[in-house]
């Protein structure tokens, strides 16, 4: 630069930034035109834009029909999508069969969730401490609401539940148990004591060894020939437990990652002090390995939650069961792409909402430089 | 053991080591080490990479295993019982070269996490005990930050002050300025020095002779997993006795 003053060694001051574009200004320049190549690219992708995003919006938006009461109707009213087709259907997608008149529990259990999640998931909530209980106690809560069959309420089968609802309770539990399952099976594989080593490591082994599918039709067809007769326990339980087992296995791997990178000295440094193991591991180890593995941790939670649609091998009727079962209704036959975006947005939203999660979480711990 | 002699040793003696030997699988590391460390007594132990002296200071508490011949602490033998394990890391404190801080803790509660844990302290007066070992160490203002915003000097004084927490009446350390930029070096020697002058049993693994000539009692020369020649700093470093420790000296103090 021609115009930049000199200094006597020493005395040098700090300056501001040279200011050419801040802002959106400075944003748009970066990312969209500061080369031929982007301005190029950046045209391109207007262009195609212009050429698709009409045609998206009049299909779902605009020339969409939102009440009518049969396709015929739908192709009369629009050319576009046909919403009416979920809005008759939305009950079940929520509720899967659960009968009418109990569906006030579901959706109390479902407030009941919510609550329960938000000392789990934000430390600032208030009186925290007394709403985690409620969390470790919501679990069963939510069973008897769901279930029924004591203190008066009306016992439900859970071959009723379905849609929305089963994909919540499968992915909700597996997600909840897994996380502390995973926990302690990876501490037991990198535990120096040979018995618990080895029975860990041949369980993850044995269940990331063999794929979901197969474990869901152990749980509905094998386990009643192992199971003594006349014991017959519920085909959700099952599932549950084999979805949670399932998914514990890979946490147990992710967190095992966790674990090994952390510096020996840590571990050293815990001992020195005379602190004892569970002490260290609840303190000092556990803390910065899940905090290391929260990407893992989720993504395995995310894949957890989109394979509760396997279900459907075993005749249960989860999100995806339900609309596939709607795409063959003779009155709406045919309307598998309203069917499937549907279904494809829940997930969405979901799976989203948990990365984004993982995101502020991982943000929230960061605590300076690492060394 | 007869209980008077326990505690006889005990009033005089902070560490005996009888004997000792190491391996790892077939390396002999450790070769009949016999020691004996008195109360109060200041040690530097120094000695080319390799030679066995972190090794040996880390069998004092255990963060190694010795296979053959004894080791007491405090009056106490170090054995596998556990007890006996935690009862002499309770009174022994470490600090290490690469400072092992809790990243996830603050300076804070990086010092009161054993004194609430191990001491079963009340957390307000850990809290006080904390504060008053930073200010010792002379960085009380970081007592809310993480390490990583700290500097190397300023983590391993943490560190010190940490190990200080739990009122240890024997402190090792482990090379405790080899990871640290040369201009942090003296900030750290300081508060070692400052430490000395209590009356601490130090037990220290470092090449920093100044420090050495200054504060120590006596200075063990190790190689080959062997003590080679054990002296008060004036002699050892003016009148070597054995070849090895002059071409040590040679070799370290040469430029």
């Amino acid at each position: 630069m021609s115009d930049a003053k000199s200094y006597e060694p020493g005395h040098h001051p700090s300056l501001p930034p040279p200011k050419n574009l801040v802002g959106w200004q400075r944003w748009v320049w970066d990312n969209l035109f500061g080369t031929v190549t982007n301005t190029i690219l950046t045209l391109l992708s207007i262009y195609l834009l212009y050429l698709i995003l009409p045609g998206i919006l009049d299909y779902f938006i605009f020339d969409a029909v939102v009440n009518a009461s049969s396709r015929a109707e739908c192709a009369e009213l629009g050319s576009g999508a046909c919403w009416a087709f979920i809005g008759d259907r939305f009950s079940v997608f929520i509720y899967g069969f659960y009968p009418d008149e109990l569906r006030w529990r579901p959706n109390l259990t479902f407030i009941l969730l919510i609550l329960a999640l938000i000392p789990v998931l934000y430390d600032n909530t208030p009186f925290r401490k007394y709403g985690l209980y409620f969390s470790l106690a919501f679990p069963i809560i939510a069973a008897i609401l769901m279930v029924g069959g004591v203190f008066g309420l009306e016992q439900v089968d859970t071959r009723l539940f379905g849609g929305v609802l089963l994909t919540i309770v499968i992915g909700v539990t597996g997600i909840t148990f897994s996380l502390p399952l995973g926990i302690i099976l990876a501490l037991g594989r990198y535990s120096n004591l040979p018995a618990i080593k080895v029975v860990c490591t041949v369980f993850i082994e044995f269940i990331r060894g063999v794929p979901l599918i197969t474990l869901l039709f152990v749980a509905s067809t094998m386990l009643s020939y192992f199971l003594p007769p006349g014991t017959n326990f519920d085909l959700l339980l099952r599932v549950l437990i084999m979805v949670t087992l399932f998914a514990s296995a890979y946490m147990a791997e992710v967190i095992r990652g966790g674990l090994q990178s952390l510096p020996k000295g840590q571990f050293e440094a815990a001992d020195a002090m005379g602190l004892k193991y569970w002490q260290t591991m609840r303190l000092i180890i556990l803390p910065q390995a899940l905090k290391i593995s929260i990407p893992g941790i989720v993504n395995t939670f995310i894949g957890l939650y989109k394979d509760t649609t396997l279900v459907i091998v075993i005749g249960m009727l989860d999100v995806l069961g339900v609309a596939k079962s709607a795409v063959s209704d003779p009155v709406w036959n045919g309307l598998s792409v309203e069917i499937y975006v549907f279904v494809a947005a829940f997930f969405f939203v979901c799976c989203f909402g948990m990365s984004r999660y993982s995101m502020y979480l991982e943000n929230k711990l960061h605590t300076g430089h690492k060394r | 053991m007869a209980k008077p002699d326990a505690n006889k040793k005990e009033s005089e003696i902070a560490i005996e080591v009888l004997q000792m030997n190491k391996w790892y699988g077939e390396f002999h590391v450790l070769k009949n080490i016999n020691l004996t460390v008195k109360r109060g007594e200041r040690i530097v132990i120094c000695g080319p990479s390799g030679s066995g002296k972190s090794t040996m200071i880390r069998c004092m508490n255990r963060l190694e295993e010795h296979q053959q011949g004894h080791i007491y602490v405090d009056g106490i033998e170090l054995t596998n019982d556990l007890k006996n394990i935690d009862a002499i890391r309770r009174e022994v404190g470490m600090v290490f070269q690469h400072f092992n801080l809790f990243p996830h803790l603050t300076v804070l509660e990086n010092c009161t996490l054993a004194p609430i844990w191990v001491r079963k302290t009340p957390k307000r007066e850990a809290e006080e005990i904390a504060m008053k070992y930073l200010e010792r160490v002379k960085i009380p203002e970081q007592a809310l930050k993480y390490p990583g915003q700290l500097s190397g000097g300023q983590q391993q004084r943490v560190a010190i002050a940490r190990s200080l927490c739990m009122n240890p009446r024997i402190m090792l350390f482990d090379e405790p300025t080899s990871a640290l930029d040369p201009e942090m070096i003296s900030e750290v020697l300081d508060t070692m020095i400052d430490l000395a002058s209590t009356g601490m049993t130090m037990l220290c693994v470092t090449h920093e002779m100044g420090f050495a000539r200054k504060v120590a009692d006596r200075v063990i020369f190790m190689d080959g997993g062997e003590i080679i020649e054990e002296n008060k700093p004036e002699e050892f470093f003016t009148n070597p006795q054995s070849e090895r420790t002059k071409l040590f000296l040679s070799q370290i103090l040469g430029h």
